[in-house]
């Protein structure tokens, strides 16, 4: 256990935001989930006594009678407001005299920094340059992020949870997210960050960066493994095995959609396009973990090589 | 004529008035001056600096009344100008911590604090191959608080980034993207790709290994552009090279070189800056336009769905 370099890396002044969202992260996941969790229960209550349902205001938060519903945003929001501004001022205030922005040699293009790493938020999509060629994970992939992102509100066709936490009433929705934003986004951060060292190797924390370090590993391609080893059955099988993929990871976001009968019902509301939609993003998100299972359990780098490009 | 007149009536009326009143006015180049009169006047004005706010100055300036009554409350916020984006109430529940987490506040105050620091920063660099470096040297160590501004720069921009995530998190968990609000959160991912590049771009500027290995290795992804890099899929079929695809013209080359340098300035100082303030005026309006805050709201049964129209 070499506790130096765990020191060294954690302490580096450019990776205090991925250690703060070792913490900032879970903790408002559990913010956040613990209203939906109060809202929920509400909810079962509402659900379960109709006269209730009709006089309850409906909130989580206690509501008195002849209590405003609104206040006046002077004083009572623009206060909240200002108390934030100083907060976060006196966070960077601090956070400032503390610790110095970093500032390398001069650049020099004939040395190259080894590990040589994107800024933090970016070290996702670089860590996906491990399983995907770089026109997947730095371009195909960022562009479908963003993609998906902007087509969310277009495609969740469940009216409920406007406005509130809720679980209960979003659960596919929520999952999804926290998929995406946690699971693959956050994490995949942090390995870029506090995990991979010189030549962009997988150093457990506490081991030591070796700058010479050597790993024999024979990295193989599906169809090898199988045995075919000429063109055009090379693609022909690559082909066939992505389109199973899809076909599978497709059947399985099908069953979750149609798994309990409010998911069929916000089904029946959604149109062929967003489902469409909705299927392509989930078996594009679901590809990714397969990869990386694939690469780091099996040693696959590619299992669909073309004369065009790589998968 | 006229003149000589009104000179002979001021001559009678001064030592008249004087010794009626008795309390030493006195007629000075033809002058009256009345010390008690003086005094009065004197008077008004030490007491429009006991109460500031019954000066016409004041009024003319804030115009409305500051005290605790609901009219001026309201007219407090909506005549001014940078208050005016607040709607007059909100939802009582809204302004608790817990629901808005305040991320999306904090978020809009990070960029002025980066607009302000980085427009001080602008003072001191030239975004040039000979100076860059040490200009940030000389920050470092001779500027007076230069050190200081260049660190609250960077920690405010690292900040910025979690912060708007937090809030796309936060907008998640509540459902606010639903109907009225799905163009909103659209502007809102936009928003959030211009603060990575925001980033991204002041990245290169200190012209140091840190800044030109972590731009080398994000814009050579660009050569695998399919169609438009030319090591991507189907690139060299369409005639891309080095020095003519899309990392050429993100670069001004085909390495990360002085022309790299002073096009990533005018991307960080500029031009993003100037969308992403576009778009945040059109994210705060929508925000209003859309029927303000989104919740907390009441909680909707799954009884009360309403059919879908189409």
């Amino acid at each position: 256990m070499d506790w130096h370099q765990l020191w060294t890396i954690v302490s580096l002044p450019d990776n205090i935001p991925i250690v703060g969202m070792l913490f900032i992260i879970p903790f408002f996941t559990w913010y956040g989930l613990r209203q939906a969790f109060a809202n929920d229960r509400l909810l079962e209550r509402l659900e379960a006594d109709k006269d209730l349902a009709k006089t309850h205001h409906r909130k989580a938060q206690p509501f008195q009678k002849g209590w405003a519903r609104e206040v006046a945003v002077w004083p009572f929001l623009l206060r909240m407001e200002f108390l934030a501004a100083v907060i976060v001022t006196i966070i960077l205030m601090v956070w400032s005299i503390t610790l110095d922005a970093p500032l390398e040699e001069p650049a020099n293009p004939s040395l190259t920094m080894n590990p040589s790493k994107a800024p933090w938020y970016f070290l996702g999509l670089q860590e996906m340059l491990v399983y995907f060629d770089p026109w997947i994970a730095g371009v195909l992939m960022p562009t479908l992020i963003i993609i998906g992102l902007i087509v969310i509100p277009y495609i969740d066709e469940n009216p409920l949870g406007n406005g509130y936490y809720t679980y209960k009433q979003r659960r596919f929705a929520i999952w999804t997210f926290i998929f995406g934003f946690i699971i693959l986004w956050c994490s995949m951060i942090v390995i870029g960050t506090l995990i991979r060292g010189p030549g962009w190797m997988w150093f457990w924390p506490g081991m030591t960066w070796d700058h010479n370090r050597l790993i024999f590993e024979i990295n193989r391609d599906l169809h090898e493994i199988v045995g075919i080893t000429s063109q055009p059955w090379i693609g022909i099988f690559g082909g066939v095995v992505v389109g199973g993929f899809v076909t599978v990871a497709g059947y399985a976001c099908h069953r979750i959609i149609v798994a309990t009968e409010f998911t069929r019902k916000i089904l029946d509301r959604m149109s062929l396009l967003q489902y469409a939609i909705l299927q392509g993003l989930l078996i594009i998100m679901l590809a990714l973990p397969v990869k990386i299972a694939a690469r780091l359990l099996f040693r696959i780098k590619y299992v669909w090589v073309t004369p065009w490009f790589n998968v | 004529m006229a003149d000589t007149n009104r000179t002979d009536e001021a001559k009678k009326a001064a030592p008249t008035g004087a010794n009626g009143s008795g309390n030493g006015a006195r007629t000075v180049l033809g002058v009256r001056i009345d010390p008690q009169e003086v005094k009065k006047k004197a008077l008004i004005d030490l007491n429009a600096v006991k109460e500031p706010t019954k000066t016409e100055v004041y009024k003319s300036i804030f115009r409305v009344k500051h005290d605790e009554t609901a009219r001026s409350r309201t007219l407090g916020v909506l005549s001014n100008v940078f208050l005016h984006l607040h709607p007059a109430k909100v939802n009582r529940d809204a302004v608790r911590y817990n629901f808005t987490w305040g991320m999306g506040g904090i978020s809009f105050y990070l960029f002025w604090v980066l607009t302000w620091t980085g427009v001080l920063l602008m003072f001191y660099y030239h975004p040039t191959k000979v100076q860059a470096f040490r200009d940030i040297l000389y920050l470092e160590h001779d500027v007076p608080f230069g050190k200081l501004l260049r660190n609250m720069h960077r920690w405010a921009a690292h900040a910025m980034v979690l912060t708007v995530q937090l809030h796309m998190f936060r907008v998640f968990l509540t459902g606010s993207y639903k109907k009225p609000r799905q163009f909103n959160w659209s502007v809102g991912v936009i928003l959030l790709v211009l603060t990575l590049l925001l980033s991204f771009t002041g990245y290169l500027l200190p012209d140091d290994q840190l800044g030109f290995w972590a731009v080398t290795v994000g814009t050579n992804m660009a050569r695998a552009t399919p169609m438009l890099g030319h090591e991507g899929p189907f690139g060299p079929q369409m005639g891309m090279t080095p020095f003519n695809d899309v990392r050429f013209a993100l670069l001004g080359g085909s390495i990360v070189d002085a022309n790299a340098l002073l096009r990533a300035y005018i991307w960080h100082c500029i031009a993003i800056p100037g969308f992403a303030a576009t778009f945040m005026i059109v994210h705060f309006w929508r925000v209003r336009k859309d029927g303000g805050i989104s919740g907390p709201a009441p909680v909707m049964l799954e009884r009360e769905i309403k059919p879908v129209r189409r």
